[in-house]
């Protein structure tokens, strides 16, 4: 959809019919077909993502044959249970309650991260609220380092610089959170014969925002090669609820609420789904700037954190390597994301 | 006053020690760079400023968070060597 070799912001448009139409159809052939399960859980959680998974897997399995699964924590966001109901009572699938705030205490969760966050802030205590934030990608060539943001009950917010011991095990340990709703979830797909189905956009896939073993675990994954402008053009067109869609994309994971602009991606979903998709055919920046809004300059930028995200999440999609050797098994690997979900979709 | 020399050496020492990548740190090239090679990524630009500040007893400004004083081993020595000039 480029003129002149420049991009167009029609380059995402996608026929909503057509595109619901071959995803329940694929959705289908894949779960009763090669996966052989009769159903599938999907784990909502009031976001865009998962809303139209879910809306998906009811068109394709059929409704009764659908599991939501709502999993809030202590840390998450007053409306999330509600949103995720409606979410599930809108496409007319059965839901349950899975509260994981005890689990995630039990195994330590929280007081894990609560030590970690306290080698880097001494006077915080749990009734703080607190996010990871990343700098702002545009303007500046700065490296862009992790900082926590955190708030006393009734006081000023404050940013410190995370030195990297303790950033990684605040993330280890939030990582917690996710492993234990997928630990739910396959509890469920195991009990009902039903397959996990994962929601990832590609934005997430392609950019390795998700956590191994936790939300980038799945048996399907119908919609990680959308991008999230056509997963917002796809809730349109399945009837999700404006408060679904007119929500800001959130984490849903610390305390304070927290963009996934302001902890991963860096600039919003329209702009960077665009400069994707640009980086995906080998258009230079230049070509790009106009329909982005943007300097070249900061295309570039956003083409070299799209790389550097690349390089730095490759291994999350790497399946689990099978050694060959005296004895071992012949030569192959099995994993999570597996080679045929590509960890960097072709143009 | 500390020796470029032990600064560079130092730091190839770091990187090798804590870098998959960096274990070839002798055949990394000065001018290299660090993110581009794989060598480090955005936890590891929080490793080695973490070490620069220990090693070093230097405060890293968020202003000098810039690919010209961290991105290679060229510019790290030279960012280290002008610190230690200047305190």
């Amino acid at each position: 959809m480029q003129a002149a070799g420049l991009l167009s912001r029609a380059a995402l448009e996608i026929d909503a019919e057509q595109v619901t139409a071959q995803i329940v159809h694929d959705l289908r052939e894949v779960v009763h077909g090669e996966l052989r399960r009769r159903g599938g859980v999907v784990a909502v959680s009031g976001g865009i993502d998962s809303a139209v998974v879910v809306a998906l897997c009811a068109r394709a399995l059929g409704p009764e044959a659908v599991l939501a699964v709502l999993m809030p924590e202590r840390d998450s966001a007053g409306d999330t249970l509600a949103l995720s109901r409606l979410v599930a009572d809108s496409v007319g699938v059965p839901s349950l309650v899975e509260e994981i705030s005890e689990p995630l205490e039990a195994i330590g969760c929280y007081r894990r991260r609560d030590e970690a966050i306290r080698a880097a802030l001494p006077e915080y205590t749990p009734e703080w609220g607190i996010k990871i934030v990343l700098p702002g990608l545009l303007g500046s060539d700065r490296l862009r380092l992790f900082s926590l943001v955190a708030r006393p009950p009734g006081g000023e917010e404050r940013t410190v610089r995370l030195p990297a011991a303790a950033y990684s095990a605040i993330v280890a340990a939030t990582n917690f959170k996710q492993r234990t709703r997928k630990m739910l979830e396959y509890f469920h797909a195991d009990r009902l014969g039903y397959a996990v189905v994962g929601t990832p956009n590609r934005l997430e896939h392609d950019q390795g925002f998700f956590v191994k073993g936790g939300d980038g675990l799945a048996d399907v994954k119908p919609i990680a090669h959308l991008y999230k402008t056509q997963v917002y053009r796809l809730a349109e067109h399945l009837g999700i609820p404006a408060e679904i869609r007119e929500r800001p994309p959130t984490t849903d994971t610390y305390s304070l609420p927290q963009s996934q602009s302001e902890f991963f991606f860096s600039i919003d979903h329209e702009t960077l789904d665009l400069c994707l998709y640009a980086r995906n055919e080998g258009l230079s920046p230049e070509a790009v700037a106009p329909a982005v809004g943007l300097s070249a300059e900061d295309v570039r930028r956003v083409f070299d954190d799209i790389d550097g995200k690349r390089r730095a999440t490759r291994y999350l999609h790497l399946p689990a390597r099978l050694l060959t050797g005296p004895g071992a098994a012949a030569p192959g690997a099995i994993g999570e994301a597996g080679a045929a979900s590509g960890a960097q979709p072709s143009p | 006053m500390v020796e470029t020399s032990t600064v560079e050496r130092d730091l190839r020492r770091f990187l090798a020690k804590n870098f998959p990548l960096g274990r070839n740190a002798d055949s990394l090239g000065s001018g290299d760079s660090l993110l581009e090679a794989g060598v480090i990524d955005s936890t590891g630009v929080l490793e080695l400023v973490g070490h620069l500040e220990d090693s070093y007893g230097i405060e890293v400004a968020d202003e000098e968070l810039v690919p010209e004083n961290l991105d290679s081993i060229e510019h790290v020595v030279r960012y280290v060597e002008t610190k230690l000039g200047s305190t």
